[in-house]
């Protein structure tokens, strides 16, 4: 069988599960469609919240990241699971109990203000929809490299997948395949990580495999990568970072961030307990480490095997001719993904780090010049090909980059679709409306956002590449620190969380817009983006965090100098402290 | 009425200082060994590496989940011992 054969069947195979689960799972009521019916089981939810949380960046780009910046890059590891420890005991408990539907739902009853429901409802909005164009925009490229059509064609046949199981199922629909999508996704993920593994150090399991020793030079494996890659002019792998203030503020963004991202916290709700939103979110940390843990062995070896690729004889020895170049370098030239340019015609390929501090070694060796360029996010999708596994590998992989991006997609989706229509249309326009009206509201809204969604991913705007900045900055200046005051503090009223609210996204868009160009078009950014121009060393990606705390301090000061809630809001509080009574809430 | 009110406030009471107690470890794992003490944790050598740099990559991620399931634990016996259970 062909390799495109293979692929197209994994694939295939995997969409036909879906919307086998889409026809079996289809939503009856608004209930359904929002909450799943509400009686999920925390681990059937925990593997749930692993896809929908675990994008197409986690699967694609993550690995790759790492393995360019080392132990720098460690701030996505920590990041992206530390939020789930704030979910865990600061959000998902007291919003399960509250028993709506949507985040702005909580946001606006709490603050007894349809205004701070609205801001609530367009920071959603403008989170997820930024969040969601990459997802397409993966599943596209997916589509693209294994499945030999267009892009675009991709996406619409990736999109009118999504579209039938969250069209027609809503959350219940999202749910089931998002589970399904994991077991794809993990399995993935982990069989060439694991050959690679054993390969390299003979240990089966990569996270053991990265602190063990590499087995042709009998040094540990990360001190071998240190020293082979520092011969070629970068830096340790394993180096400390200078700039710990921005280390620490950017893990910060990322954790609070993760907290505050509505689709994640939809999730919660589907549970019939409060006791299951706690241990859901301990599931879903187990589930999510499953791929974090091996992400940072995937990036280390990964990188390991490209350098004795290009060196086989070490990296002080000549390294290999272009004609001899393996099949996989072959293949993703042809996307453009790897360049190669014969910069001192000697047809080989020097790989290296073209800086000032090496020119002089690199003259002596008669090279003109850094010769390929490897796209960072070729690494995981082509880890089969550079350790020569089986074509099914590679199938397995093309369906588990897709499932990643589709799981997400279709949360986001669902986040979106939810806030139109039952905050804006159930809550604003036509409070009126049946619980009928208000399901084709919501599949309407889905269907919009479905399209939008593909026409963005095809077309992707400026922003689209600004996820981290624009997704994590927002989620972490307005909505974490709304949602934990709405719990935390009786005191913080209306007035507080609005003014809050406002200046932390102000703050936090403007500190990103001055560095990265006003709604970043090119060319109108005030300074650049280099470290030496940012205010004490914090990085535009890294601001959210202090928009989080700009937005704690004046809703708080703002609500000292005006009236405190009124009781019944006071009431609302308490009653989301405590579990008791949390079953009236959905009656499941 | 005074009483049930009392036990609720204890209740949050207890609830808020294992949140604190959890959160101090997940800063200490993250921002403290994997990142501002990794230069005080270098001397201590893990698998080519120091152990700051396995926090950075892993410890954190471990703890974390260990953090999680305490919490929800020993929630769960809180919420027995208070009666404020579902």
């Amino acid at each position: 069988m062909s390799q495109f054969a293979i692929n197209v069947l994994f694939v295939g195979a995997s969409f036909a599960l879906y919307i086998g689960i889409a026809i079996w799972a289809k939503a009856g009521s608004t209930k359904d469609f929002y909450v799943a019916g509400g009686g999920v089981h925390p681990i059937t939810n925990g593997m749930a919240i692993g896809a929908d949380w675990m994008s197409a960046a986690s699967f694609i780009s993550m690995a790759g990241l790492i393995a360019a910046g080392g132990y720098a890059n460690s701030t996505f590891l920590m990041g992206w699971t530390g939020g789930y420890v704030l979910l865990a005991t600061l959000l998902a408990p007291y919003l399960r109990k509250f028993g709506k539907f949507t985040v702005p739902e909580f946001i606006g009853d709490r603050f007894y203000s349809k205004n701070a429901r609205l801001v609530a409802v367009i920071c959603l909005i403008v989170a997820s929809v930024t969040y969601v164009i990459g997802q397409m925009a993966g599943a596209g490229v997916a589509f693209s490299r294994f499945l030999e059509v267009d892009a675009t064609m991709g996406l619409i046949i990736a999109a009118i997948v999504v579209f039938f199981y969250s069209v027609l199922g809503g959350m219940k629909g999202i749910t089931y395949t998002q589970v399904a999508q994991y077991c794809v996704l993990i399995t993935a993920y982990t069989i060439p990580a694991v050959f690679i593994s054993l390969e390299l150090t003979g240990n089966p399991l990569p996270p053991l495999g990265l602190f063990s020793e590499h087995d042709a030079s009998g040094m540990p494996l990360l001190a071998k990568l240190n020293e082979v890659i520092t011969e070629l002019g970068f830096n340790e792998y394993t180096a400390d970072v200078d700039n710990k203030l921005n280390m620490v503020l950017f893990t910060l963004s990322l954790m609070i961030g993760t907290a505050g991202l509505p689709h994640v916290i939809i999730r919660f709700f589907t549970v019939p307990k409060v006791a299951d939103a706690r241990w859901s979110a301990g599931w879903a940390l187990v589930f999510i480490a499953l791929l974090y843990l091996t992400a940072p062995a995937v990036a280390s070896m990964a990188r390991l095997n490209l350098m004795t690729t290009i060196y086989p004889d070490g990296p002080t020895a000549e390294p290999i001719q272009y004609d001899e170049r393996p099949n996989w370098v072959r293949e993703w030239e042809v996307t453009g993904l790897i360049q190669y340019e014969d910069r001192n015609d000697d047809g080989r390929i020097q790989l290296y780090n073209d800086t000032e501090a090496f020119a002089p070694t690199a003259e002596q060796r008669g090279w003109a010049g850094n010769e390929l360029e490897v796209n960072r996010d070729i690494l995981v999708l082509a880890n089969p090909e550079i350790a020569n596994l089986p074509g099914w590998v590679i199938g397995l992989i093309a369906a588990g980059g897709l499932a990643a991006a589709l799981s997400t997609a279709a949360g986001l989706l669902l986040a979106i679709s939810s806030a139109i229509s039952h905050d804006l249309i159930k809550g604003s326009i036509n409070p009126n409306i049946s619980e009928k009206g208000e399901l084709m509201a919501a599949r309407i809204s889905m269907s919009i956002a479905i399209i939008v969604a593909t026409y963005l991913g095809a077309n992707p705007p400026g922003f689209a590449a600004q996820v981290v900045a624009l997704a994590f900055g927002i989620a972490a200046a307005s909505l974490f620190p709304a949602l934990m005051m709405g719990i935390f503090s009786k005191r913080v009223n209306n007035k507080g969380a609005i003014a809050g609210m406002l200046t932390g996204l102000a703050f936090t868009l403007v500190y990103i817009f001055v560095y990265k160009g006003w709604f970043f078009i090119p060319g109108t950014n005030n300074l650049e983006d280099l470290p030496e121009n940012w205010v004490l060393g914090i990085s535009p990606l890294s601001i959210g965090a202090v928009g989080a705390i700009i937005n704690f301090a004046v809703a708080f000061s703002v609500s000292k100098a005006t009236a405190a809630p009124p009781q019944e809001i006071q009431d609302l509080v308490e009653s989301v402290r405590y579990p008791k009574g949390a079953g009236m809430a959905v009656d499941h | 009425m005074a009483d049930e009110k009392s036990n609720a406030e204890a209740y949050w009471a207890a609830n808020l200082r294992l949140i604190a107690g959890c959160l101090v470890v997940w800063a200490l794992v993250s921002y403290g060994c994997a990142i501002l003490l990794r230069p005080l944790l270098a001397s201590i050598p893990v698998g080519g590496t120091d152990l700051g740099f396995w926090f950075a990559q892993q410890g954190s991620i471990l703890t974390f989940i260990g953090i999680i399931f305490f919490y929800a634990w020993k929630m769960n016996r809180l919420d027995k011992k208070f009666g404020l259970g579902e």
